[in-house]
């Protein structure tokens, strides 16, 4: 208790300096990482506010609570929200922003301003989309399929789409900077081999970020400079072609799943061999596995087209490649289990979100291999079974990883403890209400229920109700975390350096850490994930 | 002139250095959509593409590529004096690039008035006079033509676009170099625009000939 009271008194990158401007111009990694915190947390809670007016309209079967062009527009900008300004910016630059400098034991990222322009970026997007929102908001789903965006649609297209642009461009920022510093500001010791799985998921994500965003950019601005000034490219009575505004949109679009996805897997993979006190299993697979995901997750964008006109063919070529990225896929989940294989299991609260992790993404991928069959994907497109599937990835897979990682790491980041009871006890509310809202979904989009509907025959009641129930029981699993976070800042018990036990750099300095991370850099002569040398601390016992 | 965050100079160059190449990747996948787009197009309307492209002024086309290499060596030339420590020669390089820059965009202007003159901006105005080659009597499909002008615009558009960015840059490398900011222990900016310069440049070497060269030899 001594040293914990020593620690805290500490001078950290927290209490260094005070006031609104230390803040609004730092170019601290690790403040930086915050404003992206408070920020996401805040569209997160918007895009969770459609989700829900979504899932009360779809209570009854009659459109009794919205009109239909009321509806459009909700399930539109609930997925822009949770995709461009909640889903691909968690981790990465939340997570990533305060852990990658600290894990590879560098100062700082290696563009620190550059760093803080990614968020101003992501803000000035972020105001663009809050001013869309009010101002009459966007119907045309969030994928801006043409040519209703640029013909028919008489929402504000142009504004949500540059919107994105520019969000787009925050994303290419903080990918560049993670390539970049991973390269050059590794400490003496630190070799590929020795970094942290997180790290290796970080840079596959950023190398999607790098090579893709810039594509749905170049998308976006000719949709827009063609809903202004006419120019024809997509636009078929003007000899345009739909399907290459589709091709170019998945081109970025499916390896953006990647981004929200391999960040999640990357916490995984810190979170199980800390709590089962093993090494990884199969280390360069694991690592390799994010390169091959990141790889692969860039030729298997027509799926999403199936029945849009592609030929055969192409078709039958891209349900190959779909299937091949679930080797990569298993791969991770092969060798967590591996991992658990006679460890010494703790069931703190991160693990509970690893083991939710597995479990969803286990099914979330599964039913994924059912889209990328032609025939099964012809009976499924477009209906609830794929919106459940995609909300199995990205909400059971990225969120859970992601409250998982913010578990996990609190206590470096705030240096307190959340509290453990309560920790558990809202991971037990995600994980169940999680699956009564989405599982139904599977079975009524087999059933042939349409998505993006705001009506419904009367048969499929029973489970849209269900799945409403599960939505509101999802929604205090969210925001009991986020109270008790709160909470602990001030109440919670003053963390160690290491609550945990783990391994890895960011766990060898004070929490919360020093404005430069280490007070002298570090020299790693050790491999990663050493749980042979490494003892359990006693605070990791209890809370299990 | 070393930030905090880096152990030394070496690493602090090569951290620049490799940024700016993945930010010149980002770029190339940024027009690499565009270049799709345009390469479908070419393949479908081949022969209304054609006729289009005949219409563009070869000899101006021809002339902002001159313009275009000729910076690109000052640019060279440029960052060789900053090598050197010679601040006369950068002041002089850096202000020809910046002259053969925006000579650049005066030509790309003179010719983007002539098209509208010509009713070749995509809209509700859009008119291509013309036969298909090879067969005088069909005339070319005015719905193709125009999305070869919008892609000649949306194309030629951004990359002028990247030029006026690029000139914004070099004004400002000119006003520090003026201030003998740049050493030879210390010229990365001046390395990494150039880098930019010329990566500007390079599209423009691909655009030339696929928007101007390709369809002449009938």
């Amino acid at each position: 208790m001594a040293t914990a009271a020593i620690t805290a008194e500490r001078e950290n990158y927290l209490n260094q300096e005070y006031g609104i401007k230390s803040w609004l111009l730092t170019t601290d990694h690790k403040r930086i990482a915050l404003l992206y915190l408070l920020s996401i947390t805040f569209f997160f809670f918007i895009g969770g506010f459609f989700a829900l007016l979504i899932r009360l309209e779809l209570l009854t079967p009659a459109g009794d609570l919205v009109q239909a062009d009321t509806y459009n527009k909700l399930f539109t900008m609930h997925g822009q929200v949770m995709i461009f300004f909640f889903l691909i910016p968690s981790i990465p630059a939340v997570l990533g922003n305060f852990l990658v400098p600290l894990m590879i034991g560098a100062r700082d990222l290696a563009f620190p301003r550059i760093n803080l322009l990614s968020w101003y970026l992501y803000i000035i997007a972020g105001i663009l989309m809050l001013h869309c929102m009010l101002t009459g908001g966007v119907d045309t789903g969030w994928t801006f399929y043409t040519p209703f965006s640029t013909a028919f649609s008489n929402t504000k297209v142009i504004e949500a789409g540059l919107a994105i642009f520019i969000s787009g461009f925050s994303s290419i920022l903080t990918g560049l900077n993670f390539v970049v510093t991973i390269h050059r500001m590794r400490a003496p010791g630190m070799t590929w081999n020795r970094l942290p799985l997180f790290i290796w998921a970080h840079y596959a994500t950023s190398i999607i970020q790098l090579l893709g965003t810039p594509v749905v950019a170049v998308t976006l601005v000719l949709v827009v400079l063609e809903r202004a000034f006419h120019l024809g490219i997509f636009d078929p009575t003007r000899g345009g072609d739909p399907l290459l505004f589709q091709h170019l949109f998945w081109f970025y679009s499916h390896p953006a799943v990647y981004i929200m996805i391999l960040p999640s897997m990357g916490i995984v993979t810190e979170i199980v061999p800390c709590f089962t006190r093993k090494r990884i299993f199969g280390y360069k697979f694991v690592a390799m596995s994010s390169i091959g995901i990141a790889v692969l997750g860039f030729l298997v964008w027509a799926h999403h087209m199936f029945v849009a006109g592609i030929s055969l063919y192409s078709a039958l070529i891209f349900s190959m490649l779909s299937y091949l990225v679930a080797v990569p896929s298993a791969i991770k989940v092969f060798n967590w289990t591996a991992t658990m294989y006679k460890g010494s299991i703790t069931f703190a609260t991160p693990m509970l979100y690893a083991f939710g992790f597995i479990g969803l993404f286990l099914m979330g991928g599964l039913t994924g291999l059912f889209l990328s069959a032609l025939g099964i994907d012809v009976h499924v497109t477009d209906t609830y079974f794929v919106v459940a599937h995609f909300h199995y990835i990205m909400v059971g897979g990225a969120v859970m990883g992601y409250l998982g990682g913010m578990h996990f790491w609190w206590p470096k980041i705030s240096g307190r403890m959340y509290p453990e009871a309560l920790g558990k006890l809202a991971a037990m509310i995600v994980f169940i209400g999680f699956n009564l809202t989405f599982f139904p979904q599977f079975i009524l989009g087999y059933l042939g229920m349409p998505r993006r509907y705001w009506q419904y025959p009367p048969e499929f009641q029973v489970l849209n109700v269900l799945s409403t129930a599960g939505s509101t029981v999802l929604a205090v699993g969210y925001v009991l975390p986020m109270v008790y976070f709160l909470w602990s800042m001030r109440y919670g018990k003053v963390a160690p350096a290491n609550p945990w036990g783990a391994s890895g750099l960011e766990w060898t300095t004070a929490s919360p850490p020093p404005t430069f991370n280490f007070d002298r850099t570090p020299v790693v002569d050790w491999e990663a994930y050493d749980y042979e040398h490494i003892p359990a601390p006693e605070e990791a016992r209890v809370a299990g | 002139m070393l930030r905090h965050h880096f152990a030394d100079m070496e690493q602090q160059r090569q951290a620049s250095s490799l940024g700016m190449w993945l930010f010149l990747a980002t770029e190339i996948m940024f027009f690499g959509g565009m270049f799709c787009a345009y390469l479908v197009y070419r393949y479908w309307y081949f022969l209304d593409f054609a006729a289009a492209s005949k219409s563009l002024d070869i000899r101006l086309g021809a002339v902002n590529t001159a313009v275009l290499i000729c910076s690109s060596l000052t640019v060279v030339l440029a960052v060789r004096a900053a090598q050197l420590g010679k601040r006369h020669g950068q002041v002089v390089y850096l202000a020809l690039t910046l002259v053969l820059g925006l000579a650049f965009l005066g030509i790309k202007a003179v010719e983007w008035t002539s098209k509208f003159k010509e009713h070749h901006i995509p809209g509700a105005s859009f008119h291509f006079e013309g036969a298909v080659p090879g067969h005088p009597d069909e005339p070319v499909d005015q719905r193709h033509a125009q999305i070869f002008f919008s892609l000649y615009f949306a194309m030629t558009g951004m990359h002028a676009l990247h030029m006026v960015i690029g000139v914004g840059i070099f004004s400002y490398l000119l006003y520090n170099a003026w201030k003998w900011r740049y050493t030879p222990d210390y010229y990365t900016p001046l390395e990494n625009s150039g880098l930019y310069w010329h990566f500007v440049d390079i599209i423009w070497i691909y655009l030339f000939p696929l928007l101007y060269l390709i369809d002449r030899k009938k």
